[in-house]
């Protein structure tokens, strides 16, 4: 497969919804009728009254800048920002269920030392790993882990958190309003539609 | 605050937000608000339509004319579902719309109660926002929320479900002093820098167009559409919601483009250096394949909804905000240039492709003639229309000089449009004259309406361009589908007598010397009209690009006119 025909990078949004009946089924609604694919989601409530802070991984097809711009059309999206290129601590964390004897207790324990990963389970037959870190390193985990035989994986998908003092919902928002960069050459529109 | 209930709540809301008339039929569930609505009257009046779907497309035709959300009631279940193409039609040609449902009692909410529908889910992707209300208390805010909400910024339709038992209940009336959504963004006022840009864009171009969308209508910037174009002295398209921004015989008006617009249009778009596009969104049906649109031009997108830019085409300059400010200033910024060679090249081109001829010398009826004259004879109307061939011809020799006169579906495309619309633009508009032009298709999907037409009395003039077929999709399975053709003739009633059965006057045109007698009848005649012309059957609507052609690429210009009605040929599409 060619560099061009890959499946493109997903983004990472972290949005601030209201607390209100079918605010969710919006969001999600307004995905599926553009054409946006879901990778991840995960939510919760905020630190802010009446607000739940939804991180996502969403991937579009066509303009990825959609996203951003039609999600923020839904009244009850208060704020929303692509983190995608911006400089943030990106966590995922995971349950690991490995089937193994005792004898291999020791062998799976370095490993999760390894990866500062812990031990939440050991049940006859079984232990359950629980990791927190990015995908890659989730990834790798459970590669070497498989080595043992791993039945389950439950993975939560990344919540993310940009860096320095400012919230992500307090910079200047200049995505959905912002100008297009002047001058963009017209070959390159026809190319990218 | 005294106390009221909920269904009085609701009627005191819509006072107060400037509701004058509301299209419904009343059910099982909104019964409580109906009981209230003699109240009210005359301040509000009720319109009684016969199918729900009529009470939407009323509402939509009357919110496009004024520019006030259209009010439409149903009740649950089928009520509100019958709204859902109504609403749908609004959502893509972005008119303000408030559809008031009522719903099954709060108990039975979720237990699949007798006629309860999911309509708050049912109508997420089709409504700017919905609600379901729960609290008798929120309706006061909920309906200043929706009103704000449906007119404000690209405008839209909004859905409020009540229901039977919290229209009943009762509860402190509270009205807020101001709308408080924190996550509704406006756009902010045009930058400056954006519009320098435009400015100066503007004036270096050599072959600039305007491409006016529904986006001036809305935002009622006529006026300063025309000082844009007069000041820079730039030549203007208007889509075809665009059609009845700028006057239809100003010399710098060159008409519709796109799939049946004009080809002199699609010509001058692919050899244009600028295109200004205002309140427009790059429709397929304008753009043809995308890749091919306006090669050799810079494109300056001006336009209310931030997501617009970029969508389907990436401008070299975006303004984002109100068409009517972005267009004050930008006209303020522009120089004139005469720009005499390009005028000159559009002037060739519209001698070159005469898109509008066809034969004057025809016993039978032909579609185009009988457009042309209804215009002609028939001063500043309102002309509402239907979705297919008669819809593009009335598009291609529209002439009434009144502004936001021509009234049509053109997103979603709802066929049957004609008669409610024309319904809700007479109710709103009641001194005007207003023609319905009708497919024989279309005026069947909603032609119980005539019942609606006769008990209020409405003066409408409807034409039925008859040719017994669904026109355009006979047209395209001669063209794209081998002339195999399949469910698209019609077996149609005796147009008169359904008239007549209604009350509604009919006339029957079946010779071409019959077209100027019927119309000056009609037009004679002070109530409602039902003109049934009898027109060629096998008239088909050009200039046509293919679907997924470039603009350049038509099909019917004059010389092959006549191959193509006699004898069509396939052509091979490419989706």
């Amino acid at each position: 497969m060619s560099r061009l025909q890959r499946t493109p990078k997903p983004r990472t949004i972290v949005a601030l919804v209201e607390d209100r009946p079918g605010a969710l089924n919006r969001l999600v609604s307004k995905c599926r009728q553009r054409g946006f694919t879901i990778e991840s989601f995960t939510m919760r409530r905020s630190e802010m009254p009446g607000l739940f802070r939804v991180v996502f991984e969403v991937r579009a097809d066509t303009d990825p800048d959609q996203v951003v711009k039609q999600l923020s059309k839904l009244i009850e999206v208060v704020d929303i920002r692509d983190v995608t290129s911006v400089d943030t601590v990106t966590r995922e964390m995971a349950l690991i269920k490995v089937c193994c004897d005792r004898s291999q207790y020791g062998y799976i324990t370095a490993i999760a030392d390894t990866f500062q990963a812990s031990i939440l389970d050991a049940s006859p037959g079984s232990v359950i790993v629980e990791v927190t870190g990015d995908a890659r390193k989730i990834d790798t985990m459970v590669n070497l882990l498989d080595i043992y035989g791993v039945t389950e994986v439950v993975r939560t998908g990344p919540i993310a958190m940009t860096r320095g003092p400012q919230p992500a919902h307090e910079w200047p928002e200049s995505d959905a309003f912002a100008r297009v960069p002047a001058r963009v050459s017209r070959s390159q529109h026809s190319a990218a539609d | 605050m005294a106390k009221m209930t909920g269904a009085e709540m609701v009627l005191e809301s819509l006072l107060r937000e400037g509701v004058e008339c509301i299209f419904g039929i009343p059910g099982g569930a909104n019964l409580p608000l109906y009981d209230q609505l003699p109240r009210y009257y005359p301040r509000i009046r009720h319109y009684l339509v016969r199918h729900e779907q009529a009470a939407a497309h009323a509402a939509d035709g009357y919110a496009r004319v004024t520019g006030r959300p259209g009010v439409c009631f149903a009740t649950s279940g089928p009520g509100a579902t019958n709204l859902v193409t109504g609403i749908a039609n609004a959502w893509m040609d972005s008119v303000p719309l408030v559809a008031i449902t009522g719903s099954v009692t709060r108990s039975l909410i979720g237990r699949d109660g007798f006629q309860e529908a999911d309509i708050t889910g049912i109508t997420i992707p089709i409504t700017k926002h919905n609600y379901l209300i729960r609290d008798v208390r929120e309706i006061p805010r909920v309906i200043r929320e929706a009103f704000y909400i449906a007119r404000t910024g690209r405008p839209g339709p909004v859905l409020i479900d009540i229901p039977r038992d919290v229209q009943q209940e009762e509860g402190e009336f509270y009205w807020p002093e101001r709308v408080e959504l924190r996550g509704y963004r406006l756009p902010p006022p045009p930058d400056p820098d954006a519009i320098d840009d435009a400015a100066a864009l503007i004036d270096t171009a050599a072959r600039p167009l305007i491409l006016a969308g529904h986006g001036v209508i809305l935002a009622r910037a006529y006026a300063e559409l025309q000082a844009l174009a007069e000041r820079a002295h730039v030549p203007v398209i208007t889509t075809l919601l665009g059609i009845s921004a700028f006057p239809p015989d100003h010399p710098l008006y060159l008409g519709m483009p796109g799939m049946h617009g004009m080809h002199w249009n699609n010509m001058a778009i692919s050899e244009a250096d600028l295109l200004v596009a205002v309140g427009m969104r790059f429709d397929d049906r304008v753009t043809g394949r995308l890749q091919d649109f306006a090669p050799h031009a810079q494109i300056i997108h001006i336009d209310v909804d931030p997501a617009e830019v970029g969508k389907n085409v990436r401008p070299t300059v975006a303004i984002v905000g109100d068409a009517r400010e972005c267009l004050r200033q930008l006209a303020m910024r522009v120089s004139y240039r005469p720009r005499s060679a390009w005028m000159a090249r559009l002037e060739e081109l519209k001698a070159a492709y005469p898109s509008l001829a066809y034969p004057e010398d025809t016993e039978e009826i032909l579609p185009q003639y009988v457009v042309d004259k209804i215009y002609a004879m028939s001063g500043d109307c309102y002309v509402v229309t239907g979705v297919g061939q008669h819809q593009m011809w009335a598009a291609q020799f529209f002439r009434s000089r009144k502004v936001n006169a021509l009234i049509t579906s053109g997103g979603l495309g709802t066929m049957g449009f004609e008669i409610p619309a024309a319904i809700g633009v007479q109710v709103a508009r009641p001194g005007d004259l207003v023609w319905s032009i009708c497919g024989d298709g279309g005026f069947q999907m909603t032609s119980q309406e005539l019942a609606t037409v006769a008990e209020y009395e409405l003066p409408i003039k409807f034409a039925i361009i008859n040719n017994g077929y669904y026109g355009m999709v006979r047209q395209w399975q001669q063209i794209f589908y081998r002339g195999n053709l399949v469910a698209s003739h019609l077996k149609n009633p005796d147009f008169i007598k359904l008239a007549e059965a209604y009350g509604i006057y009919g006339l029957q045109a079946v010779r071409r010397d019959d077209v100027e007698s019927v119309i000056a009848e009609a037009l004679r005649h002070p109530g409602p009209v039902l003109i049934d012309f009898r027109v060629k059957q096998d008239e088909n609507c050009f200039p046509m690009v293919p679907p997924g052609a470039s603009l350049r690429e038509t099909l019917g210009l004059p010389e092959e006119y006549r191959k193509f009605a006699q004898k069509p040929e396939v052509v091979e599409v490419e989706e």
